[in-house]
């Protein structure tokens, strides 16, 4: 059951050191709050898992915090390069990255075994590419029915899952809508899973293409407004675009992310704070 | 190529416009972001508005006011038939073989429309590291047909690709059918010079159509390897002025809603 408490208390008693931990969110609902609340708290030699490594996963490999990284696509949508990303790639700043790479249909496959209890999951992929000659975690397997060539991959059972909702409710249940994603598979195929909402309301209303993960499923929930900034929640607050473009300059240099990070992640108390610092410096802009 | 802009359009919009041209209307079509967004979007604007543009995210008949910066844009979602989650849409559409048409570009391409997306350079000590598959492979493997569009040069056009990410026509011949796949590979490829068609039996990429303005010269030497140029070699026809309009609007309502401080 779902505990209502702060995010510095959540992370600080389900994330531990060396965890394999999956941050989740289809460039919609990405809990930036939790990431920046991960890197304070300074956890290190984490696995870090997530299809879309995008800003949130530039930060936290840019602060030292992976080891490891489990993903099928990094970038900076419609911008580019994930700076911090292919420094650790290309030269093991500031430390080297475990890789392990897959496609999008692997890494949501491997989520719903994950999810399933099943030891792995089969798809039509993979084969002619150069992905199982990088990847371990990639192996053929014959249908024993119908001797069908396949592809097999492990599944994905995290230690922690991290996703952002638009609203919970006073039992913990926690309702998301509009692109959902992978949550719901990352969720469940977690040992913990803490969930980061804008708010707590009494009662849900039905929304179009909604679903609601029960309470039992979850084990800690915590407000925190808008913290999906700078990617958005459906129906409270927009993308940053802006934001996502001036990231690329910061993210560029080591030191000016160094500093930014300092500055704006380290240095301030919480996500309400590092929003108050980002805005009043007009720092992204 | 040519100055495009002397004709009143520039190489890029020629591209994005014969790419569009392509869509039909009522196709099913898995969209990649940038240019095929563009492309699909203006075929859905102009002469295919019976078209479902479904992206990764999940959205189905995806319906945008404005280009998405990314796959995962709420502006996907607001507008679209259905939203589902991301297994499904790769296990019950691409995979289920619901999708007509998979509109891809890549950062490499080879002489059988294998594509990289992943790595300029060794694997392991890369000189540029590339975001890498996303959705692309299985996009590649699943869809009846794929559209590629990407500027044609010698940096993308390659003799040998750095890493097979998304398979074309593999090794050239029947060596596809061999892998199991159910899609059938691409179809087209279409660059800011022209276009490009696998040769039905080689599936070599050959030259079948070249932009007003663009030359044989010029598509030699923006290619890695010895291009073969079809005999009946056509001219594409020029943008229309309602295809040039559409997309214009497009791309300045896209720039507008980008500019707007949201945060």
């Amino acid at each position: 059951m779902a505990e209502v408490v702060g995010l510095r208390e959540a992370v600080a008693g389900l994330v531990d050191d060396g965890d394999t931990v999956a941050l989740e969110g289809f460039t919609h609902l990405i809990p930036f709050a939790a990431a920046h609340e991960i890197v304070r708290q300074q956890k290190k030699d984490l696995t870090l898992v997530r299809m879309t490594p995008d800003l949130v996963y530039d930060q936290m490999i840019g602060m030292g915090t992976a080891k490891g990284l489990i993903f099928s696509w990094g970038g900076n949508p419609g911008v580019g390069s994930i700076h911090r990303f292919r420094d650790a790639v290309e030269h093991g700043w500031p430390h080297p990255l475990k890789m392990e790479e897959h496609s999008h249909a692997g890494m949501a496959n491997r989520y719903v075994a994950g999810a399933s209890n099943l030891p792995f999951a089969v798809l039509r992929g993979y084969v002619g590419t150069d992905l199982p000659k990088v990847t371990s975690t990639i192996a053929p397997i014959t249908c024993p029915f119908t001797g069908e060539e396949l592809t097999a991959v492990p599944a994905l059972n995290p230690d922690v899952a991290v996703i952002h909702a638009q609203q919970a409710d006073r039992k913990g249940n926690v309702a998301l809508w509009g692109i959902t994603g992978i949550q719901k598979e990352a969720a469940l195929s977690a040992r913990r899973v803490i969930v980061t909402v804008e708010e707590v309301v009494d009662e849900f209303e039905p929304h179009t293409f909604g679903i609601v993960l029960p309470s039992v499923a979850i084990d800690a929930v915590a407000v925190e407004p808008r913290g999906a900034y700078p990617s958005y929640a459906h129906d409270y607050y927009p993308r940053d675009n802006a934001f996502y473009g001036a990231w690329d300059p910061i993210g560029r240099d080591r030191e000016k992310f160094g500093e930014w990070m300092e500055k704006h992640v380290l240095g301030v108390e919480g996500f309400a704070e590092h929003l108050r610092s980002i805005t009043q410096q007009g720092a992204m802009r | 190529m040519t100055d495009g802009s002397r004709r009143g359009y520039t190489a890029d919009e020629m591209m994005t416009v014969a790419a569009s041209r392509r869509l039909a209307d009522r196709a099913v079509c898995f969209v990649g972001i940038g240019i095929p967004s563009q492309a699909a979007n203006l075929a859905r604007l102009t002469h295919a508005p019976g078209s479902v543009l479904i992206y990764e995210s999940g959205t189905i008949g995806a319906k945008p006011e404005v280009l998405p910066l990314s796959i995962g844009d709420g502006e996907l979602a607001e507008h679209a038939d259905s939203v589902v989650s991301v297994p499904e849409i790769f296990n019950y559409w691409l995979q289920a073989g619901r999708v007509d048409v998979g509109f891809l570009g890549a950062a490499q391409i080879d002489r059988y429309g294998n594509l990289n997306t992943t790595v300029v350079g060794s694997y392991e000590n890369p000189k540029v590291r590339l975001p890498g598959a996303g959705g692309a492979p299985e996009i590649a493997a699943s869809a009846k047909e794929v559209f590629i569009v990407l500027r044609q040069s010698k940096r993308a056009f390659v003799e040998e690709l750095a890493f097979v990410t998304s398979v074309g026509h593999a090794e050239g011949g029947d060596s596809r059918g061999k892998l199991g796949y159910t899609g059938g590979g691409p179809t087209v490829v279409i660059t800011d010079l022209g276009i490009l068609q696998p040769d039905p039996e080689s599936k070599e990429l050959t030259l079948v159509a070249l932009h007003p303005g663009a030359t044989v010269e010029e598509a030699k030497e923006a290619t890695g390897w010895d291009l073969k140029v079809a005999g009946d070699l056509e001219t594409t026809e020029p943008p229309k002025e309602a295809e040039l309009r559409v997309l214009r609007d497009l791309k300045e309502r896209t720039a507008a809603a980008r500019k707007e401080k949201v945060g």
